[in-house]
């Protein structure tokens, strides 16, 4: 069944169409990950889902419906989960605070004006917590955490509030490679119903992880395919893995 | 900074020890200290209403002294034409506040930081105008005069003592419903706002919702502190509700500690006293030692006197 879909997403910043026509498709419970050179659109591609851009063309389905003109909340609320690719979290709190304001949104009562704590609120923070392997750091001030811990916390914020598609973008962005293993666990065990999009530079962690692959170029989807298909693509070699002409990756190619 | 909500023993000992000292201070105080003591308190429900908004939500108003002025003349023009009753008065006071509010705010909060600061100014002095200029409610720049003194139940609220007990019971209630609120979790999704609006719409909070919630009630207890202002003093004059009174509440709340309800009350009290205490008896010259004492303020301890009274384990 697929969760979330888009057919000819175009985003255009004056001249420049950051995201050209992609077309893609996230089956129920899917592990896809989307890689690319540094500006080929992935990071606007994720905004343009999760809604944070409006696109300039094109459509995007949530379990069949529209969402294409709501709101970044309103897509949130029905199950779009999301973490950037520069941490952004709430610093004057402590780690549990933003799990539980997360969580809080979907579990609990964010308006109720009393103070009180819901049960089923703390056990998905600690539970959670504990996912990341963050227990015990709770109490800790995200200012206090290490960035290591930070990109950990971003998975737990974006997952407490259960999300049905998880656009992650690029989590293990400065990770060392002990933190990255544990992420990549972290990802790997993640509940099967939830569809996984992920912005990654770490191709072992993409090529671990991955069932799908999409490959973006200068904002166009370059090829779509299971990661052995990307690995051994001429073509994708010559954009994205570095044996072609350094200009290939600025210059659109011409049409054959 | 600690972000956790200020209810822990400690304080809350603290608060009651300051509270049974407020509470018979009357007993042994003179009647014009007592008096300025009234303003004091009158004026931290307004820094503490101004708190919720700037330190909780991050929305710096510069145009608080409208909903204030708002329940003044509410509280006024209900004493002077319909009902002497003390509760009543400060309901509808509390309610002209929060209208006020949900007019502006609705405007105001789509906005975001500079342009949220100059749109409550501009909203703040349109609301000046209209005092000013509304003769038949507000009595215009004389401002509206012979409030008669309002009663709770048989007793009447004459003589300066009765005025502050019922100024400080008022005050005690509505920061106890302040506190409440900024420890609930209606409080931490106004911190998460303050802390990254973007990512608590990403988490699927409608913002806007919360953010106009939290301007209503704000309103709400800044028009409740304005109609204790026309309780005790018994006259409103434009003045009360403008520019001048906003810079103030936002100075008390500043020099406070922002996001910290005692902090704004310390503020209140320090800024009273210069303003009028201190300013007295030099000439006048109020207003130049506000502004070093908010310089040095700024500079010294920028969390604010609560910042600086905090334990060391707690910063």
């Amino acid at each position: 069944m697929t969760t979330l879909s888009c057919v000819g997403l175009c985003r255009q910043f004056g001249a420049l169409r950051a995201v050209d026509g992609v077309d893609l498709v996230l089956p129920e419970g899917s592990r896809h990950a989307l890689i690319g050179p540094n500006g080929a659109g992935k990071s606007t591609l994720f905004r343009l889902l999760a809604g944070g851009l409006r696109p300039s063309a094109g459509r995007i389905f949530l379990d069949g419906g529209d969402i294409t003109h709501l709101a970044e909340t309103r897509r949130a609320q029905l199950g779009i989960g999301q973490t950037f690719q520069h941490s952004s979290l709430f610093l004057s709190m402590a780690a549990s605070e933003n799990i539980r304001l997360a969580a809080q949104r979907s579990l609990g009562r964010p308006w109720w004006p009393l103070p009180c704590s819901f049960p089923t609120v703390r056990e998905r923070v600690e539970q959670l917590l504990g996912a990341v392997g963050l227990s015990g750091r709770g109490e800790a001030p995200v200012a206090s955490l290490s960035h290591g811990e930070r990109r950990q916390l971003e998975v737990a914020v974006a997952l407490a509030t259960r999300p049905r598609v998880l656009l992650l973008d690029e989590p293990a962005a400065g990770l060392s490679p002990a933190e990255t293993a544990r992420l990549s666990e972290l990802i790997a065990g993640l509940p099967r119903d939830v569809a996984l999009l992920f912005v990654e530079h770490d191709l072992d962690l993409v090529f671990r992880l991955a069932t799908q692959v999409t490959v973006m170029h200068l904002g166009a989807v370059l090829m779509q395919g299971t990661p052995e298909e990307v690995r051994v693509s001429p073509e994708v070699q010559a954009a994205y893995l570095g044996t072609g002409q350094r200009e290939d990756l600025f210059l659109p190619r011409e049409p054959e | 900074m600690s972000s956790t909500p200020a209810l822990n023993r400690r304080s809350l000992a603290w608060a009651a020890i300051l509270l049974a000292t407020l509470a018979v201070a009357p007993l042994w105080l003179p009647s014009y200290p007592l008096v300025t003591l009234t303003r004091i308190l009158v004026f931290a429900l307004l820094a503490v209403s101004l708190d919720v908004l700037v330190g909780y939500t991050g929305l710096p108003s510069l145009g608080h002294g409208a909903y204030f002025g708002a329940g003044a003349y509410a509280a006024g023009w209900v004493a002077i034409h319909m009902t002497q009753s003390a509760t009543l008065t400060l309901l509808v006071a509390s309610a002209s506040g929060a209208a006020a509010a949900a007019i502006a705010g609705s405007v105001a909060v789509r906005a975001q930081g500079v342009f949220f600061l100059m749109l409550t100014l501009a909203l703040g002095e349109m609301a000046h105008q209209l005092a000013e200029s509304w003769q038949e409610v507000t009595g215009g720049s004389n401002g509206l005069y012979g409030i008669p003194a309002v009663h709770l139940g048989t007793i009447v609220l004459l003589s300066a003592r009765a005025v502050y007990w019922w100024v400080l019971s008022t005050f005690v209630s509505g920061v106890a419903v302040l506190g409440c609120v900024a420890a609930s979790p209606f409080g931490e999704t106004l911190r998460g706002i303050r802390d990254n609006e973007g990512r608590m719409r990403a988490l699927g909070y409608r913002v806007y919702h919360y953010k106009l919630a939290a301007f209503i009630l704000s309103g709400a207890f800044a028009g409740m502190a304005g109609g204790l202002l026309a309780t005790h003093q018994r006259l409103v004059t434009p003045a009360d509700g403008g520019l001048g009174t906003s810079t103030l509440a936002l100075f008390a709340v500043i020099i406070g500690g922002e996001a910290s309800l005692s902090g704004a009350c310390l503020g209140a009290a320090l800024v009273v006293l210069i303003r009028d205490s201190l300013g007295a008896s030099l000439g006048g010259r109020g207003p130049l030692v506000l502004g070093v004492v908010f310089v040095a303020v700024v500079y010294l301890l920028p969390s604010g006197l609560a910042g600086a009274l905090r334990p060391a384990w707690r910063r």
